[in-house]
């Protein structure tokens, strides 16, 4: 398969766009490889990705139950950043920050990585305090960061409610170097990238079950018959207890239903990525124009990928506070994906429970920025049978040992995260 | 989604704070297995993909605990109780 470039793009032009081929093959799985990863989204494609180019394992399935991307990887609200506090997590927000800026030139792929800056809005003295020791962090971690006061947040962003008498805005905490990216394109890219260097992407084959011998897991039963592995891998975001279920596993996780919105198309308005900081809302602007917003979970177990009327009016009201204008808007489009909330609200990437079994899970609603680290960490934990010191904290036991990464300090309750 | 109540009646579930799964229960503290036990107790789930039992409080309505059985797959309801054992809706 040829690379794109000018040249390809001249060379389709004048032969009438007639040259182009698939990005990626529709393999047929063969019945054995030496690894299979289970969840054809952007973590696992990654995932697939990094095996192949920084550990030259070549001999890799990934497997989707439906189309590649048609899980959270299409259903997110595109924002990347490494605005994180704590030791175990924002080195490897960092690193994926790192490989989110080269992935294009990496992958010969357009994701259409914008880096036009979030700002977390401070509303009180208190939480001025948190962001401006948040923001020494994130430079203590290698990121970037910058406390603006009230008049520097009102130069970039006008529009919003200065003077909301229960909500001032008394200033933000800004990361430049994060934004936004085409979230379909980075499960392409990825797919494509894998595909060239010999990885099998299995697309309508679920997992029904597991090849066990013993403890061991050696393969996977799935509607296109049984596949053996040396190693397999779990990377399916809301969905990891049903297949942990089949091995009699129980997890620190819930399944909850979280869902985005998206308004009708507007001028060139908000200039990156905003978050309410008195409330659960974010907004950001697609290239297309709308407003691509979302909030809190809906708070209660839920497999149905749709979200219920509560939690819309919520983003609603969070939303008319910080940004009134936003009540002239029509919502044009409404999506519910399923998170897997972990029981402290962060990630699990790890070897085990069972020999040849690795888990990435535990995304909560911070999934799509971690795709490129999630990757690249789970393919070292594969490889290497160990975690790489970036997902070192991001281990199963950490809830027996008492190392929980709690950054919002709410304790077990996966449903307040 | 809307909740009956069995003192109230039928409410939104906006009216309610949800706790979860009802099946873990307080495990003994001094049992030799307690440190096991609570790790279990506070953590791990089953997180089922079909009927769950699960507790929801009523705290903009009578305030009591209820145990409410629904598919997570499709948010039906399919039972309402209180959940302390004997309460009644007097």
């Amino acid at each position: 398969m040829s690379r794109y470039s000018v040249l390809s793009l001249i060379a389709n032009a004048l032969t009438g766009q007639t040259g182009w081929k698939p990005a990626w093959r529709d393999a047929t799985p063969k019945p054995a490889y030496e690894v299979i990863i289970v969840g054809g989204g952007g973590h696992g494609l990654a995932t697939a990705y990094y095996l192949a180019k920084e550990h030259g394992i070549r001999n890799i399935a990934v497997l989707e139950k439906a189309h590649i991307g048609s899980g959270n990887a299409g259903r997110n609200t595109t924002i990347i950043r490494s605005n994180y506090l704590l030791p175990g997590n924002e080195p490897f927000y960092e690193w994926s920050m790192k490989l989110w800026e080269g992935l294009e030139q990496d992958l010969n792929y357009n994701a259409m990585v914008s880096q036009r800056g979030i700002i977390n809005l401070f509303h009180s003295d208190g939480q001025r305090d948190a962001y401006a020791r948040r923001g020494n962090a994130m430079r203590l971690a290698g990121a970037d960061s910058q406390l603006l006061d009230r008049e520097q947040v009102r130069a970039l962003c006008p529009f919003l409610d200065f003077d909301n008498s229960r909500f001032p805005i008394k200033g933000g905490l800004m990361q430049a170097r994060a934004g936004t990216a085409r979230h379909d394109a980075v499960v392409w890219g990825y797919a494509r990238a894998a595909d060239r260097l010999g990885v099998d992407i299995v697309q309508n084959c679920e997992v029904t079950g597991f090849i066990r011998e013993g403890d061991a897991v050696v393969g996977v039963e799935t509607t296109r018959g049984s596949i053996r592995a040396g190693k397999v891998g779990l990377a399916v975001a809301g969905s990891t207890s049903r297949l942990t279920r089949l091995l009699d596993l129980r997890l620190p996780i819930e399944s909850h239903a979280l869902q985005a919105f998206v308004s009708e198309g507007l001028k060139p308005l908000v200039p990156g990525v905003i978050t309410f900081g008195m409330g659960h809302f974010y907004v950001s602007q697609s290239d297309k124009g709308g407003l691509v917003f979302g909030g809190d979970i809906d708070g209660y177990n839920s497999y149905a990928q749709r979200g219920n009327l509560p939690v819309v009016e919520d983003v609603a009201e969070g939303g008319m506070a910080v940004m009134p204008l936003i009540g002239r808007l029509r919502m044009l489009r409404a999506w519910g994906g399923l998170v897997d909330m972990s029981m402290d609200g962060s990630p699990i990437i790890d070897v085990g429970p069972l020999p040849g079994l690795y888990l990435n899970t535990g995304w909560n609603y911070g999934g799509f920025k971690a795709t490129p680290a999630s990757g690249w960490c789970f393919a070292h934990t594969i490889a290497k049978d160990a975690a790489h010191a970036l997902n070192s904290a991001f281990r199963l036991d950490r809830f027996r040992s008492g190392h929980i990464i709690d950054e919002k300090g709410v304790g077990a309750q996966p449903n307040l995260h | 989604m809307r909740i009956t109540c069995p003192y109230c009646g039928a409410r939104s579930s906006h009216e309610f704070a949800y706790l979860g799964d009802a099946a873990p229960t307080r495990p003994d503290p001094s049992a030799p297995d307690a440190a096991e036990a609570f790790h279990a107790y506070v953590y791990e789930r089953d997180n089922p993909a079909g009927p769950l039992d699960e507790l929801w409080y009523h705290s903009a309505g009578c305030r009591r605990w209820l145990k409410v059985t629904r598919d997570t797959r499709t948010h039906a309801i399919t039972a309402v109780a209180f959940a302390e054992a004997g309460e009644s809706a007097r």
